[in-house]
């Protein structure tokens, strides 16, 4: 018997939490397992997208592009909805709701997310006709009603939603003065110069202001005429809409004697004093806060729908909030406290000619705040730096300048999302342009990242597009864009993110798989192809010695130690330590080459041999003939160590200072065999003119005449980075150390996919030069664990398959038929 | 009727693995979940024909290995948000060996 339960408002944050309730059934049908479900909404429409009501004022989107779950949603997934029916009672003593028309609904747990309404400025004549709030599509069908009949409109408050209002109201054709109180337009938001910018852009696209100005009364006679303020003056009006703020809609609650404060007062787990009853939304009141954007409601629904699932424990925490202004043209980001208070350090760069202003508030090295105008491409980015609190010591020069500086594989200034044709290409891999990520948006009701790679595959594959993907995401649907979740989970089968499960395995000892899934509360039994491999790795890292591998865990090319390529096929690359080779291996590759029939035999872009199209059959054959000439894996397939570089070196070469080449060699005999978060890449070269391009690799060590240089933290590929300089030492034996310890760090405190570079930059080069650097014993400590890691995994791979292990993998089933 | 034929010992599909079982006319992936249970699916993704048999298995349903899209073994068809569908082929568990009938399911 299922329980019953009801949700009173049909809106945006009750409607996500039963979207997060269903992700929790596991029958395989659709909607809820658990509960018998009855929706009752006020509007007589199923739940909209209400913050794309801006655009459709502003006449660039209609009432059906934002509806977010159709009437059939509902049928489809058992609900049953009451539209057009206010919820006017709630019975604790008999667990039930009735509604104006009369119906009674019995529940089990009750799930209230009534919203707000529009604080309405209680003076004289603000009941007038004409006079509206700007809240649901009643509100707008009303404005844009009036704006067919009537010419003059005021706006009170030049707030966020006074302007989007006085900008449609525009758009429509009226006149619009927008009164505010106070001397500075957005004054929750912005700094003064930034609301300065602002005022004057809008007074150029015709917007007029009445600032300081005190509404005193609201004149006419059935219907509105004008406004007057405090100081006697007054002004002509056909229309007033009120967008002064919101107020909790607590009403209902309040007379269930449910323990409201200026919300509805709710727990970590979004349970009210009585704990049948959940709140979610703008009614709710959570460690004294109540908020007034989607993001956090969001990730309030998924914490309520967690409990009422009874899975999990996760527990709501708060939100930080950013902002963006949904008016078409204008580029307006905030976040955190963008006004400094003393002892604040302010970064800030005003360009008048191009119209962009940026402000960074920082406090002990750490962003506190931003303010972005004109330009908000790297708001996300900021948003990052300040809820991961990451110091920003050592990229402080720049970062005013953004993320960009050489990233974005030199895409540069063309990443100006706002400026780009529909068709421009944002996803290279997948061929995914803007306007189709903006209509997959729309007609999906989209909000976070994930949701529009599952949808549009963009940023999906290489992940160089992200940046561009947030931010058409961020000016497609307005501040409602979940900003990267304040904690990122590392997959849909948890809420935990990389660091809680590294410090869970490590403090509580947790060994196999099972018992961190157990431990951890998993929400599926084996999880999911992305954290099964993290996972894995996490365990084999934490314990070199206990832990089993686990072959299922791994992607199959690290499974079958091979490259899958489009076809099925596989492709072999045997290492070439350093990059030196010689006659001998050269005539024994030549020949297992030819004995195999390898379709393609090409020079990587790494110094070494791949053999191509190989069927998966033929690998063990093929790997025995190499591991008889001597050869062991590449693992040019793993998230391991892959090749270390090399240039000719003192040896041969007339610049040479060191020789370059054994080092690259001996570090490659170091660190073979080593599985890393990501794939990682060295490279030695003989003087600074660095012919094995030592400066774009994990590490790079650039020789120079009084001994080597070690460089961390570059990248190749798709966002290239020029790598920091670590240290300086002066002997070969001090390379070693060093760079086994750096990749111990590495591995034991990056993210599983986090490549060496966004690991430097995540967690600062300072912290990593003092563990590695300044501190000897802790230098020596990783070093030392390095090495015990190493043992366990410098076996071939190749040979041990050669000779049998794992032969299910190569081995096909025959039957007729 | 069913036309079962003999494939394999279950204990020869590692759990939360697959074997691959060629036909004379294509490859089948057989697959076996923590739970034990066996499915048998066309060894090609609705979406670029993948090689599914390839993939990390995962409840009763298995990730592709070239693009990440996600199978459910009992149905052959992509889970939302993507669409497509492969062939389902009607497999049961005897005695510790898998039998396989080769006659396709009707469409799922
Ligand atoms: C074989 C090789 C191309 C070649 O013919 O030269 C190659 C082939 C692949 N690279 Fe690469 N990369 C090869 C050198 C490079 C280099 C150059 C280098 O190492 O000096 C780079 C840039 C340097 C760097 O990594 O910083 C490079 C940057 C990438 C990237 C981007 C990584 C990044 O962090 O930005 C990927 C994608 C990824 O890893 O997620 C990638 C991924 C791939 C994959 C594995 C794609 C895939 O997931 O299937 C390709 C496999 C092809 C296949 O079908 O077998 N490959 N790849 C090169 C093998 C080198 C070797 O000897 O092992
Ligand atoms: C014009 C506009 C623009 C906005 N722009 C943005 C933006 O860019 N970014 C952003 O993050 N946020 C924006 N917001 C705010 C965002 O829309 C709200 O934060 C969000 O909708 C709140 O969700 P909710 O479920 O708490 O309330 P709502 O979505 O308001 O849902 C509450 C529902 O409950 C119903 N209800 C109330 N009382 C009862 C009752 N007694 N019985 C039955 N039903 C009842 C209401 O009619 C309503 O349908 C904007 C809001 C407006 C109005
Ligand atoms: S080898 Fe590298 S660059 Fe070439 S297509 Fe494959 S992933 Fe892209
Ligand atoms: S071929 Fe399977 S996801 Fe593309």
């Amino acid at each position: 018997m299922k329980q019953k339960l009801v949700l009173v408002g049909n809106g945006m944050a009750g409607i996500r939490a039963l979207e997060e309730l269903f992700k929790h059934n596991t029958s395989g049908e659709a909607g809820s397992d658990l509960y018998d479900i009855t929706v009752i909404g006020a509007e007589p429409h199923p739940n909209y997208n209400r913050i794309m009501l801006s655009p459709v004022l502003a006449g660039e989107k209609t009432i059906d592009e934002i509806i977010l779950n159709s009437r059939e949603w509902y049928t489809e997934n058992n609900i049953t909805l009451l539209t057009g029916d206010p919820a006017v009672e709630i019975s604790r003593v008999k667990k039930s709701v009735i509604t104006e028309s009369g119906k009674t609904l019995a529940y089990d747990r009750l799930l209230i997310a009534t919203g707000s309404n529009p604080f309405i400025i209680p003076v004289p004549g603000a009941d007038k006709e004409g006079v509206l709030g700007f809240r649901d599509i009643h509100d707008v069908d009303r404005m844009i009603d009036a704006a067919k009949h009537h010419g003059k409109a005021v706006v009170i408050g030049g707030g966020l939603l006074g302007l989007e209002a006085a900008n449609g109201l525009m758009k429509q054709g009226m006149a619009v003065t927008v009164v505010h109180l106070l001397d500075a337009l957005m004054e929750r938001q912005l700094d003064k110069p930034a609301s300065a910018l602002l005022k004057a852009s809008l007074e150029q696209r015709g917007m007029k202001f009445l600032m300081e100005a005190q509404t005193a009364e609201i004149t006419g006679d059935k219907r509105v005429s004008g406004v007057k303020f405090a100081d006697g003056s007054q002004i002509d009006a056909d229309l007033v809409v009120m967008a002064v703020g919101i107020v909790p809609n607590i009403e209902l609650a309040q007379q269930a004697g449910i323990y409201c404060e200026r919300g509805i007062v709710v727990n970590d787990t979004m349970q009210t004093y009585d704990p049948i009853i959940y709140a979610v939304g703008e009614c709710v009141q959570h460690r004294k806060q109540c908020y007034g954007l989607v993001a956090p409601l969001f990730e309030q629904a998924k914490v309520a729908a967690n409990h009422l699932a009874q899975v999990g424990s996760t527990r709501y925490i708060g939100s930080l909030i950013s902002t963006k202004l949904k008016v078409t043209g204008i580029d307006l980001f905030s976040a955190g406290e963008f006004n400094e208070q003393e002892g604040d350090e302010v970064l800030q760069l005003q360009d008048v000619a191009s119209g962009v202003y940026k402000k960074l508030v920082i406090r002990d090295n750490v962003i506190k705040g931003a303010v972005l105008y004109g330009e908000t491409m790297d708001g996300t980015w900021y948003f990052s730096l300040m809820r991961d609190a990451t110091s920003i010591k050592d990229f402080r020069k720049t970062v005013l300048f953004g993320q960009h500086d050489l990233g974005d594989a030199g895409h540069g200034d063309e990443t100006r999302v706002m400026a780009l044709p529909n068709d421009a290409e944002i996803c290279g891999c997948n061929g995914v342009s803007k306007g189709d990520i903006v209509e997959a948006i729309s007609k999906n009701g989209l909000f976070t990242l994930e949701e529009v790679r599952a949808h549009t595959k963009a940023s999906s594959s290489c992940g160089s597009c992200t940046g561009l993907v947030e931010a058409i995401l961020a000016s497609t649907v307005g501040e409602g864009y979940e900003a990267t979740p304040s904690k990122k989970a590392i997959c849909g089968c948890t809420d935990l993110g990389h660091d809680e499960v590294i410090d869970a395995i490590r403090i509580h000892e947790l060994k196999t798989m099972q018992e961190v899934r157990h431990f951890l509360e998993w929400k599926t039994p084996d999880g999911c192809a992305v954290c099964r491999p993290a996972l894995n790795y996490y365990l084999l890292t934490r314990w070199p010695e206990d832990y089993q591998d686990d072959a299922q865990s791994r992607f199959i090319n690290e499974r079958v130690h091979g490259n899958i390529q489009k076809d099925g096929s596989y492709s072999v690359i045997p290492r070439i330590f350093g990059g030196q080779t010689s006659a001998e291996q050269l005539m024994a590759l030549g020949k297992i080459a030819e004995k195999w029939m390898v379709p393609t035999v090409k020079f990587t872009g790494g110094q070494r041999i791949d053999m191509i199209g190989l069927s998966k059959e033929q690998l063990p054959g093929i790997w025995g003939d190499l591991a008889d000439a001597g050869f062991v894996s590449g693992h040019a397939y793993g998230k391991a160590l892959r090749t270390v570089k090399t240039c000719v070196g003192s040896e041969w070469c007339r610049f040479g200072t060191q020789d370059s080449t054994r080092l690259g060699i001996m570090l490659e005999e170091d660190t073979w065999g080593s599985w890393m978060p990501h794939k990682f890449k060295l490279a030695v070269s003989g003087c600074p003119r660095n012919c094995a391009e030592a400066t774009i690799k994990d590490i790079g060590v650039v020789c120079v005449d009084s001994g080597y240089e070690i460089h961390v933290g570059g990248n190749g590929g798709i966002k290239v980075r020029v790598t920091d300089l670590l240290c300086k030492v002066k002997t070969e034996a001090e390379v070693r150390e060093y760079c086994g310890a750096f990749i111990q760090k590495y591995r034991e405190e990056a993210h599983y996919g986090e490549r060496s570079a966004p690991w430097v930059e995540r967690v600062g080069l300072s912290s990593i030069k003092q563990a590695i650097v300044e501190d000897a014993e802790s230098r020596k400590a990783f070093y030392a664990r390095f090495k015990i890691s190493q043992k366990a995994v410098q076996i071939d791979p190749w040979k041990a398959r050669a000779e049998g292990k794992a032969a299910h993998e190569f081995t096909p089933l025959k039957i007729a038929g | 009727m069913n036309n079962w034929i003999e494939v394999v010992a279950l204990e020869d599909i590692p759990q939360l693995g697959s074997r691959v079982i060629n036909t004379d006319t294509m490859k089948i992936a057989l697959f076996r979940t923590a739970k034990d249970e066996v499915f048998a699916i066309k060894d090609a993704c609705p979406h670029k024909q993948g090689p599914l048999s390839q993939g990390i298995v995962h409840g009763n349903s298995v990730t592709c290995p070239m693009h990440n899209w996600k199978i459910d073994l009992a149905s052959g068809q992509a889970l939302a948000p993507d669409e497509g569908c492969t062939n389902v082929f009607a497999v049961k568990v005897k005695n510790g060996m898998v039998y396989i009938d080769l006659a396709v399911a009707a469409a799922a």
